[in-house]
């Protein structure tokens, strides 16, 4: 079970990854890219967490708090700072 | 739950028949414990979690314009995110752990909201969205 599962999570969210890299990369304007990269941001929590559950350890998940941290500090800057509005 | 369980066990003799036995039934109801059924509970959730993830990343590739996006990508951060959480901790199953998962969760649900209305404000504010694909447009007088 572990293994099915371990192969069926790795595939998945990898495509994932890979499509969300595509739109990061082909992406018109930086909000296009900040989506994009948060929603990378969410997949690779799921595959941090997907590698946790699966061997049952409980050390990466420190790091879950940082991602779901980053993403936020990340997209909220680049939105607020980088982005030109007009006045 | 196990209502084999409260029988008598079962002569040694019924057991060397190789036959099904209220004693092999016994054993196979032993065998389901809770903790059994929640690791298949996490495992349902896992992928129901992955599998939003993707659907969202289709999503995110195929949609037009920014706000169409953003509203693809937000499935795999709020939902997709707590289920993979709720994975985990079915099948991690400590107390300590249960409470940084919690941690994650109520992050993850307390930012994403800010961040999306701050990526769709800048997103109508500098006109990067369709006009066309709008319904109603509620700030069109400013």
């Amino acid at each position: 079970m572990n293994t099915v599962l371990a192969a069926v999570l790795a595939s998945l969210l990898s495509v994932a990854a890979l499509l969300a890299l595509i739109r990061l990369y082909r992406g018109p304007s930086l909000l296009d890219r900040v989506i994009a990269a948060d929603m990378l941001l969410a997949t690779m929590i799921g595959a941090v967490g997907a590698e946790a559950a699966i061997n049952r350890h409980a050390t990466t998940l420190p790091v879950l708090v940082v991602l779901a941290l980053l993403g936020f500090v990340g997209s909220v800057s680049l939105v607020r700072f980088a982005v030109r509005e007009r006045p | 739950m196990t209502p084999a369980a409260g029988l008598p066990p079962p002569p040694t003799a019924a057991d060397r028949l190789g036959a099904v036995t209220p004693g092999a039934v016994a054993d196979w109801l032993g065998a389901v414990t809770p903790g059994a059924v929640a690791d298949w509970l996490g495992a349902v959730s896992l992928v129901a979690g992955a599998l939003l993830s993707l659907a969202a990343a289709i999503g995110v590739l195929r949609f037009p314009d920014a706000l169409t996006r953003m509203h693809a990508a937000t499935k795999p951060q709020v939902l997709g995110v707590l289920l993979l959480l709720l994975g985990v901790a079915l099948r991690l199953r400590s107390p300590a752990d249960l409470g940084m998962i919690a941690l994650v969760g109520v992050l993850q649900l307390a930012t994403a909201p800010v961040a999306a209305q701050m990526i769709g404000r800048a997103a109508y504010r500098s006109g990067r969205l369709d006009r066309k694909l709008l319904d109603a447009d509620e700030l069109a007088e400013h």
